[in-house]
C-alpha cells in the first residue's frame, strides 16, 4: 500500500475516533445526575425556579438532548467550543490561551524521560550482571512503584522547602516583568520540578523497556556473528542492536500522549501550572461543561495526531513494514 | 519442579511477597490495632514521629493518629485494587475471546471499539467518571475498571486468535462442542498463564490510580485512604513532613510488592522466558 493511501485511510478513522470522544463525552456529561444551572444559581446566591429556567434557557439547557448536541457539533465544525458557563469567555480562547504551558511542560517531560531512559537502560544492558546495572534497575523498579503526586510533594519538601533552591509553584515569579531572555530563563527554572516529576515515571518504563529489548536482541543471530566477526562490543550495541531495540520503544512511546495528558492534570494541580490539566479539573469541579467538553475535544485531536504521526514515523523506523493493516 | 519452588527462586518476589503478606495483615487487622476510627483526634495535633510513644508515626493537624489512617487506608487501596481489575479482567477476556475466537466482523468491531477506549486519556477519563457520578468506592472501582479493561482484551484477543487454530481447538469444534464450552474449557485454560500476570500488575496500576484520585479530593469521604492523606498534608508540608511521607511510602512498598509479584508469576509461569529479561 502506498503512503499516501494509508495517510488518507488514518486520516479518516482519526476523524471517527475524535467524533466518537465528543459525542461519548457528550452524553456522560449531560446524563449525569447534578444541574450546571442550579449550581450556578446556587453559588450567586438566588435559588428561586424562576432564575435557575432563566440561567438554562440562556445556556440551551432547556433543549432536547438530541438538539444540543447537534447543536454542539455544528458549533465545533466552525471552531465555535461555546462559552464557558463561569466566566463568559469563549472556551476555545480559555484553551488555546492554556494550552501552550501544557505542551511546554508534557513536551519537556516526554523528551527527559525519553533521553534518560534510553540512556539508563543502554548502561544497564551494557554492563549487564554489574552494580550499575543492579543501581539502575532498582531505581527503575522503585520510581515504576512511586505516585507521580508524591513524587511531586517530596520534590517541593526537599528542593523548595528544605533546600530553597527551586520555585515550589506557578510558571514564572508573578509581577516579575521580566521579559526576552530573564524571562525565558524564570521559566525554565520554574519547569525544571514539574518536568522531573512527570517525567520520573516514565524513565522508569524507558529504562526497564529498552534494557529488556537490548538483551533480547543481543540473543539474535545476527549479533553473535557480528562478535564472532570481532566487532567491538560498543559498535555492535549502536549499529546492531538499538536500530532493532528501538522498536518496542518507539511503539511505547507513540502510546505515551495520553498517559502525558493524565499526569498534567495530577502535575498541574500540584505545581500551580497554568496549562489545560488544571483548566480540565478546575472546570470539572465547577460543572463548567463546555469549558470540559472542550479540553476533552481538543486532548482527544492531539491524541490523535500524535499517533497518526507515530503510525507514519514507524515505517520510516522499521522500513520492513509495509503496513500490513 | 513445583510452581512455588520456581516462584521462590526469584528473591525480589518473596520479598513482595512478604510485603504484601504484612500489608494485607495489617488491613485485616485494623481494627484490632486501632479500635479507635481513624478520623477520630486521639492525641496532640502536629506530633512529630516517636514525640509521643503511642503515636509512632505522629498525628496530624487534628490530632488524628497516622499509624491508623494508614491501616485502615491499606484496606481501600487492596480492596479496590483487587475488584476494579478483577471487573476489568471480566470485561477483558470477554471482549477479547469473543473478538479472538469469532473473528471477522466481530473481531473488527470489538478492537475498533477498544482502540477507541485506549486513545481516552486514561486516569482523565476515570476523573472525569467519578466526580460525575460522585466520588464513593463503588464509583471509584467502576472508573478505574473501565480505563483499565482494553490492555487485557488485545492480550486475549492476541492467545484466542493463535489457539483457534491449534488441534487440540479444531478437534472440540469437529466433535460438535460449542463455541461458548470450546472457549471456556478449551482455549481459556491455555491461555491463563498470561491473563493472570497481567491481571498482577494491573492491581499495581489501580492501586496508584486510586490513590491519585482520593489525592485529588475523589476519594470515599467515608473511608480513609492514603491518597487522601497526602492531598491533606499537602498544605501542611512546611509544618508537619510526616503527614505526607509515611502515606507516601506505604504505596509505594504497596505497589512494587505487587510489581515484584506479578514479575515473579511471569518467571514462574514461563520457564522458557527465564533469563529473558535479564
Amino acid at each position: 500500500m502506498k503512503t499516501l493511501e494509508f495517510a488518507v485511510q488514518r486520516l479518516s478513522k482519526a476523524a471517527l475516533v475524535v467524533v466518537g470522544v465528543v459525542v461519548l463525552n457528550f452524553l456522560l456529561i449531560h446524563l449525569a445526575p447534578g444541574d450546571p444551572a442550579s449550581v450556578l444559581a446556587g453559588e450567586a446566591g438566588a435559588g428561586d425556579a424562576k432564575f435557575i429556567a432563566q440561567l438554562r434557557a440562556q445556556f440551551g439547557l432547556d433543549q432536547p438532548l438530541y438538539v444540543q448536541l447537534w447543536t454542539y457539533l455544528k458549533g465545533v465544525l466552525t471552531g465555535d467550543l461555546g462559552y464557558s458557563y463561569r466566566n463568559q469567555v469563549p472556551v476555545a480562547t480559555l484553551i488555546l490561551e492554556r494550552l501552550p504551558a501544557t505542551i511546554l511542560l508534557t513536551g519537556c517531560a516526554f523528551i527527559f524521560s525519553l533521553v534518560l531512559g534510553i540512556a539508563l537502560g543502554v548502561l544497564a544492558a551494557y554492563r549487564r550482571g554489574s552494580i550499575i546495572d543492579s543501581a539502575v534497575m532498582t531505581g527503575a523498579l522503585i520510581f515504576y512503584a512511586t505516585p507521580l503526586f508524591w513524587i511531586a510533594l517530596m520534590a517541593v519538601l526537599v528542593f523548595s522547602i528544605n533546600l530553597d533552591w527551586l520555585p515550589p509553584f506557578d510558571m514564572e515569579t508573578i509581577g516579575a516583568g521580566l521579559t526576552g531572555w530573564a524571562r525565558a530563563l524564570d521559566i525554565a527554572h520554574h519547569l525544571i520540578l514539574p518536568t522531573v516529576t512527570l517525567g520520573l515515571f516514565f524513565t522508569a518504563i524507558y529504562t526497564r523497556l529498552t534494557r529488556a529489548s537490548i538483551l533480547e536482541v543481543m540473543d539474535l543471530d545476527f549479533v553473535k556473528t557480528a562478535r564472532a566477526k570481532g566487532v567491538p562490543k560498543a559498535r555492535i550495541i549502536r549499529r546492531h542492536v538499538l536500530r532493532n531495540a528501538i522498536l518496542p520503544i518507539f511503539t511505547f512511546a507513540s502510546m505515551q500522549a495520553g498517559q502525558l495528558v493524565g499526569g498534567a492534570v495530577l502535575t498541574e494541580t500540584v505545581f500551580a501550572w497554568p496549562g489545560i490539566g488544571r483548566l480540565m479539573f478546575d472546570a470539572l469541579m465547577q460543572r463548567d461543561y463546555p469549558v470540559l467538553l472542550g479540553v476533552f475535544l481538543v486532548t482527544a485531536i492531539v491524541v490523535v495526531i500524535v499517533n497518526l504521526v507515530a503510525d507514519l514515523l514507524y515505517r520510516v523506523v522499521d522500513p520492513r513494514i509495509e503496513a500490513a493493516g | 519442579m513445583p510452581f512455588f519452588l520456581r516462584f521462590a527462586r526469584n528473591y525480589g518476589a518473596l520479598l513482595g511477597l512478604a510485603i504484601l503478606v504484612l500489608v494485607v495483615m495489617v488491613a485485616l487487622l485494623a481494627p484490632l490495632l486501632f479500635p479507635a476510627s481513624p478520623w477520630q483526634s486521639v492525641g496532640d495535633p502536629f506530633l512529630a514521629p516517636s514525640e509521643d510513644p503511642s503515636y509512632p508515626l505522629g498525628t496530624d493537624m487534628l490530632g488524628r493518629d497516622i499509624a491508623a489512617g494508614l491501616a485502615y487506608g491499606a484496606r481501600v487501596s487492596l480492596l479496590v485494587g483487587v475488584v476494579s481489575t478483577a471487573v476489568a479482567v471480566v470485561i477483558g477476556v470477554t471482549l477479547g475471546a469473543l473478538a479472538g475466537f469469532y473473528g471477522g466482523r466481530a473481531d473488527d468491531l470489538l478492537m475498533r471499539f477498544t482502540e477507541f477506549f485506549q486513545t481516552i486519556p486514561a486516569f482523565a477519563m476515570a476523573v472525569v467518571l467519578v466526580a460525575i457520578f460522585s466520588p464513593n468506592i463503588v464509583s471509584i472501582t467502576l472508573a478505574i475498571a473501565v480505563v483499565s479493561w482494553p490492555p487485557v482484551a488485545r492480550l486475549v484477543r492476541a492467545e484466542f486468535l493463535s489457539l483457534r487454530s491449534r488441534e487440540f481447538v479444531q478437534a472440540a469444534i469437529v466433535v460438535g462442542q460449542t463455541g461458548p464450552r470450546i472457549m471456556l474449557t478449551q482455549i481459556l485454560p491455555n491461555a491463563i498463564s498470561p491473563i493472570i500476570v497481567t491481571a498482577s500488575l494491573m492491581v499495581a496500576t489501580a492501586i496508584l490510580t486510586e490513590s491519585s484520585l482520593s489525592f485529588l479530593g475523589l476519594g470515599d469521604r467515608n473511608m480513609m485512604s492514603w491518597g487522601f492523606m497526602i492531598g491533606a498534608a499537602r498544605t501542611m508540608l512546611r509544618e508537619a513532613w510526616w503527614m505526607s511521607v509515611f502515606p507516601g511510602v506505604a504505596i509505594l512498598l504497596t505497589v512494587l510488592a505487587i510489581n515484584l509479584i506479578g514479575e515473579g508469576l511471569n518467571d514462574a509461569m514461563n520457564p522458557h522466558l527465564r533469563g529473558r529479561k535479564g
